[in-house]
């Protein structure tokens, strides 16, 4: 079996966000990067069909040299080898593109990336590409099982879960409860030190349009402080709540 | 030209989401002089759209369940049978699964979370939450078909007359291949997703034995539960309780944050709900700065007085 995994490079989860330049670009300043939580799930999964089924397992980016130790540290992590599409991912349409012409060319089995990065938030790159290259796509993964060319898939919805079967190739979006945290893979010095003799392809991204540009960002206004209630006034919470809040 | 909404519905009712997308849809089509037509699956009655501004209604018919593949086909050609330039559609799990095949499709720009009415609409210029909740990107859509998807809860019901008049819509679509197994949905509890009010505890009750208290404060609020990340790792609730940046984003009215320390991941997950109350024993926690209304107390003693108080205020006030 052929796994690509998509990973997107997004700053940490405890990050604070800030912009600069008129507030049109990400201050990367200070920000450390990271896998893509969504993608590092899927990761670890592909990283268990890797070792019980014997999986090849490719990763891959669209972006800059500057995202190469993203990459870097998901060959540690057990991946065979790395793809960087050399070009900026500027909207969602667009990097998809640039992995359908990927998929066109490799023929996966299996490809497997998050329900959404934590930066942009698109939640787009995956049903995009599922519908570009025509493979059976199921988003909000949280179970996956393959046997030959079967796929028994879980996906959450809201209230609830559905359990899917398809054929491959497939697609999913995968998100936690793919695997569990604990399941999630630091890599060890073995790890680091093999994956620097990985390879890592650099590729010229295919022609491709782009359907939306960001313009600029803006920051949540402040919030005001915070209305304390002492604790043996719980009554005093249900009015304001009533009256002031208007919520119940 | 139109604007065309895909409004989902439950059991012949429409969901409150779908109520939404249809003001939005509303406001989106006074403003570029279109009619507004609304998509759903499966209707009984479209009386309620009456309410919400939309001139057309077309009833698909489709025997089987949601599948993501045979909704975007279905939606794609009632979007081109309406010469729609601008798809709207809801932010809940099915919308957001079907969108991007849908954009495919029509070859059309997708762009999700979108939460309010566009700012400029040559180009389309939109405002839309991004870092999950930390902030927000503007983007300007270059295609001639646009797809919306707007956050829930964040544009709210906006009453205003249309005719909504039902016609029937049958097309032949190819079968996706996708073959539903089974499907798990509790029914008598409210989804975090469609919920106003959501009642979340974290690591602070102590152990999943004690969250006999949470389900009764939700239960008299008419609340969904739901968890912090380090509850659902431990293995006390489910993971699809989990609220936070790698968990479930909430957007209710009312959030109320019990034994919650406020980490910032949690916080991205609840930015977008409206009021939030913490009652946490630590003053300190940082929850409190991103809180409206906190009580600093012990929610051992704090929430079994809230839980009888309101029992009393829902009698008097109902």
């Amino acid at each position: 079996m052929k796994i690509l995994v998509c990973i997107s490079h997004v700053p940490d989860t405890t990050s604070k966000i800030n912009f600069t330049e008129n507030n049109t670009k990400f201050d990367t300043n200070g920000v450390q990067f990271v896998i893509n939580p969504n993608d590092e799930f899927g990761l670890t999964r592909a990283m268990w069909f890797k070792e019980k089924q014997s999986a090849s397992v490719d990763v891959i980016n669209v972006g800059g040299p500057n995202t190469e130790p993203t990459l870097r540290k998901a060959l540690a992590i057990g991946a065979d080898r790395a793809i960087r599409i050399d070009a900026t991912p500027s909207d969602g349409f667009y990097v998809a593109k640039q992995l359908a012409e990927i998929v066109n060319n490799e023929k996966y089995d299996l490809i497997i990336a998050g329900r959404e990065s934590i930066d942009y938030n698109g939640g787009m790159v995956p049903g995009l590409l599922a519908e570009l290259v025509q493979y059976n796509f199921v988003t909000n993964c949280i179970g996956l099982e393959i046997k030959d060319n079967n796929a028994v898939v879980v996906r959450e919805m809201d209230g609830g879960k559905e359990t899917l079967d398809c054929t491959l190739p497939l697609i999913i979006g995968g998100q936690k409860g793919l695997v569990e945290e604990s399941d999630l893979k630091i890599p060890n010095m073995r790890g680091i030190m093999m994956a620097r003799k990985k390879p890592l392809l650099v590729l010229k991204p295919a022609e491709a349009e782009t359907q939306t540009i960001t313009t600029n960002f803006e920051k949540p206004s402040p919030k005001g402080a915070v209305k304390l209630i002492d604790s043996n006034n719980i009554d005093q919470l249900i009015e304001l709540l009533h009256n002031e809040a208007k919520v119940i | 030209m139109s604007v065309l909404v895909y409004l989902e519905s439950e059991n012949g009712k429409f969901k409150k989401v779908a109520l939404e997308v249809a003001s939005y849809g509303r406001a989106v089509a006074d403003a570029t002089n279109s009619t507004l037509t609304a998509a759903g699956f499966n209707l009984s009655s479209a009386a309620v759209l009456e309410n919400y501004g939309v001139d057309k209604v077309l009833n698909i018919n489709c025997t089987s369940p949601f599948k993501a593949s045979n909704y975007a086909n279905y939606l794609m050609h009632v979007a081109k049978k309406e010469n729609s330039n601008i798809v709207i559609l809801s932010s809940s799990t099915n919308s957001r699964y079907l969108a991007p095949l849908l954009a495919v499709k029509l070859e059309a720009a997708y762009v999700s979370n979108v939460i309010d009415t566009p700012l400029e609409y040559n180009p389309l210029k939109v405002k839309r939450t991004a870092f999950t909740n930390k902030a927000f990107s503007l983007s300007e859509i270059l295609t001639e078909t646009k797809i919306i998807s707007v956050s829930n809860n964040a544009y709210g019901l906006k009453e205003i007359k249309g005719n909504a008049v039902m016609e029937d819509f049958n097309t032949d679509i190819t079968e996706s291949n996708v073959q539903i197994n089974n499907t798990d949905k509790a029914t008598n509890k409210v989804s975090i997703a469609d919920a106003e009010i959501v009642v979340s505890a974290g690591r602070g009750l102590k152990g999943p034995e004690n969250w006999s208290m949470v389900e009764d404060l939700a239960e008299v609020l008419g609340a969904a539960t739901a968890c912090s990340k380090p509850v659902s790792d431990l293995g006390w609730r489910p993971h699809s309780e989990h609220v936070g940046q790698t968990g479930k984003p909430v957007a209710s009215n009312l959030y109320i944050a019990i034994g919650i320390s406020g980490a910032i991941q949690h916080l991205a997950g609840v930015n977008s709900c409206k009021v939030k109350v913490v009652i946490n024993t630590d003053p300190e926690a940082p929850f409190f700065k991103a809180a409206d209304y906190g009580v600093v107390g012990d929610a051992f003693e704090v929430v079994p007085e809230l839980i009888e108080k309101l029992k009393t205020f829902k009698a008097q006030n109902s």
